[in-house]
């Protein structure tokens, strides 16, 4: 039924596709809202029909990969929700998929948030996604969340010395100091890998220009994928990797189910988004081109009158 | 006077800020600014909160245009602001998180505030289509470079690019769409980026020094006579 549905998708798609390119051809400029009609379709028919596709971790994501996997068991890890709703479609899915791997690895977890939204999100993810893969995983000895706190760039400023001065608790009003996490990390510069994930500001950059860099701790990075060629700069010199969008997420996921066979069983979302991405920027593409077409067109015939 | 004392403060706490960077004995104190700074901080949330609330009664009292909106944000706000600070439903008691799972906060986050955000972002994909149609056309060399860069970054961000390239030997993988990409992103991009980043940085140290020293004076407001 599915790929049933898929061909019917592309037949109606890529059909609709060519008789605008014939169309052109004449200099007819197409109205915007039959672009949204192509564009609604091109997303709207993976999500009913999925379409799934084979992915391959380019050197970036991999190097992100490979850090994890090759941590020594125990280590702990800093996973920093810095993004809103409107930016977890891209980046959710590679914050749960880094999670999974950290737990897999045995790695201990510290979730925290510089963005208000971020502690929300981050209790979803954990409730939702992430810990129902580790029943076994026990709250403030496997993981912690230290959820958000207000100031910027200042609070990275204070905890690359002292966390506790910043947060002296969990979310659950339990002091750090209790909490067996934290009796060997005092400040940034005792984790042995920083993965911040999201794309405005604060966020990953921040991490790299405050944490990362100052204290010499690994820093990877998540980000939407309007935000990823701001960070390439920083790689690979300050940053190990870089996450971009969903592809980014998608990477991460075929790597992660390649390495660890038992996640092919779990939600593989970038995966899965692989779909709507690709045709929709067929999409794209397809009406670039039209739109080409009906520019020389249109100046041929100008110059011809 | 007026002028010369936020001068005098403006010089001191940035003189000082500088030196607890590179003076690691004054780190501390670079820290303990941090947190005043957050402290500060906190009551900008009472000020934006008080704002809010003072320009949506004022727009309902005066029945200006869309003052049904509001109603809207004045409950929403009063809700969230309830829900939040009680912990309304809350499995863990009020000394738990406020986004615990099953907790009010958390349940309208969840349900009310995600999708909305996401659908508004969302949109985006329709205007991106709708605006590179009518904006990317090759009308000379450097469009015409530009656009070859942009079809190659389309490409290379779905597995249609790898599906496309995957005859070629991994000895001339640079040639396959993805890796075309990375490269297009880190090569030509991250010189753009650079350069970008490094004209921001000297500006802000100009900036800066300009404040600190109180050559820049426009954040005072009012004129400039002192």
């Amino acid at each position: 039924m599915d790929n049933i549905g898929v061909i019917i998708s592309l037949i109606l798609i890529l059909g609709g596709l060519v008789t605008l390119l014939i169309r052109s051809l004449q200099a007819r400029e197409v109205d915007r809202r039959i672009i949204f009609l192509f564009i609604f379709l091109a997303v709207a028919a993976p999500i009913l029909f999925p379409m799934t596709f084979k992915e391959k971790a380019t050197q970036v994501v991999k190097s992100v990969f490979d850090k994890i996997e090759n941590l020594p068991e125990g280590s702990t890890v800093l996973l920093s929700f810095d993004f809103d709703p409107a930016m977890a479609p891209e980046v959710q899915p590679m914050a749960n998929a880094i999670s999974r791997h950290c737990f897999e690895k045995g790695h201990k977890i510290i979730f925290m948030s510089l963005w208000a939204t971020g502690q929300a999100l981050l209790s979803h993810s954990l409730s939702e996604f992430i810990l129902p893969g580790f029943p076994e995983k026990e709250n403030l000895v496997d993981y912690v969340s230290i959820g958000y706190k207000a100031g910027n760039e200042g609070v990275l400023n204070v905890i690359i010395t002292d966390i506790q001065k910043m947060f002296p608790t969990d979310v659950n009003s339990v002091p750090l100091d209790s909490i067996p996490i934290f009796d060997n990390i005092e400040s940034c510069k005792d984790l042995d890998f920083i993965m911040s994930i999201g794309g405005g500001k604060p966020g990953p950059k921040e991490w790299v220009l405050f944490v990362g860099d100052p204290g010499d701790v690994p820093v990877g990075v998540g980000v939407a994928a309007v935000v990823a060629p701001q960070m390439y700069p920083y790689y690979p010199g300050q940053i190990v990797g870089i996450l971009g969008g969903v592809k980014g997420a998608a990477e991460y996921e075929s790597e992660l189910i390649r390495v660890h066979p038992r996640f092919a069983e779990m939600d593989t979302p970038g995966l899965r988004m692989m779909g709507p991405q690709t045709l929709a920027h067929v999409v794209i593409m397809a009406f670039i081109v039209i739109g080409n077409v009906v520019f020389f067109r249109g100046r041929r015939r100008e110059k011809k009158e | 006077m007026k002028r010369q004392i936020p001068l005098f403060i403006t010089f001191f706490v940035g003189t000082l800020l500088i030196f607890s960077v590179f003076i690691p004995p004054m780190e501390t104190l670079g820290e303990n600014f941090t947190l005043f700074f957050d402290i500060i901080a906190v009551f900008a949330f009472f000020l934006g909160a008080g704002n809010l609330v003072r320009v949506h009664v004022s727009k309902l009292r005066k029945r200006k245009a869309d003052w049904g909106f509001s109603i809207v944000t004045l409950i929403g706000f009063g809700f969230m602001l309830f829900v939040g600070l009680l912990k309304i439903g809350n499995p863990g008691g009020i000394a738990a998180d406020v986004t615990a799972p099953g907790s009010w906060f958390q349940e309208m986050f969840n349900y009310v505030i995600n999708p909305l955000q996401s659908t508004m972002y969302a949109l985006l994909a329709f205007f991106v289509a709708s605006a590179s149609y009518r904006a990317f056309r090759a009308k000379n060399r450097e469009a015409t470079i530009l656009l070859m860069a942009a079809f190659v970054i389309l490409l290379g961000r779905t597995p249609l690019g790898m599906m496309l390239t995957a005859w070629i030997p991994d000895s001339l993988s640079i040639f396959q769409i993805p890796n075309m990409a990375v490269w297009i992103m880190n090569s030509f991009n991250l010189a753009g980026q650079r350069a970008i980043l490094i004209g921001i940085s000297l500006g802000v140290v100009a900036m800066s020094l300009r404040l600190i020293l109180g050559v820049e004076r426009t954040y005072l407001g009012g004129d400039d006579s002192g």
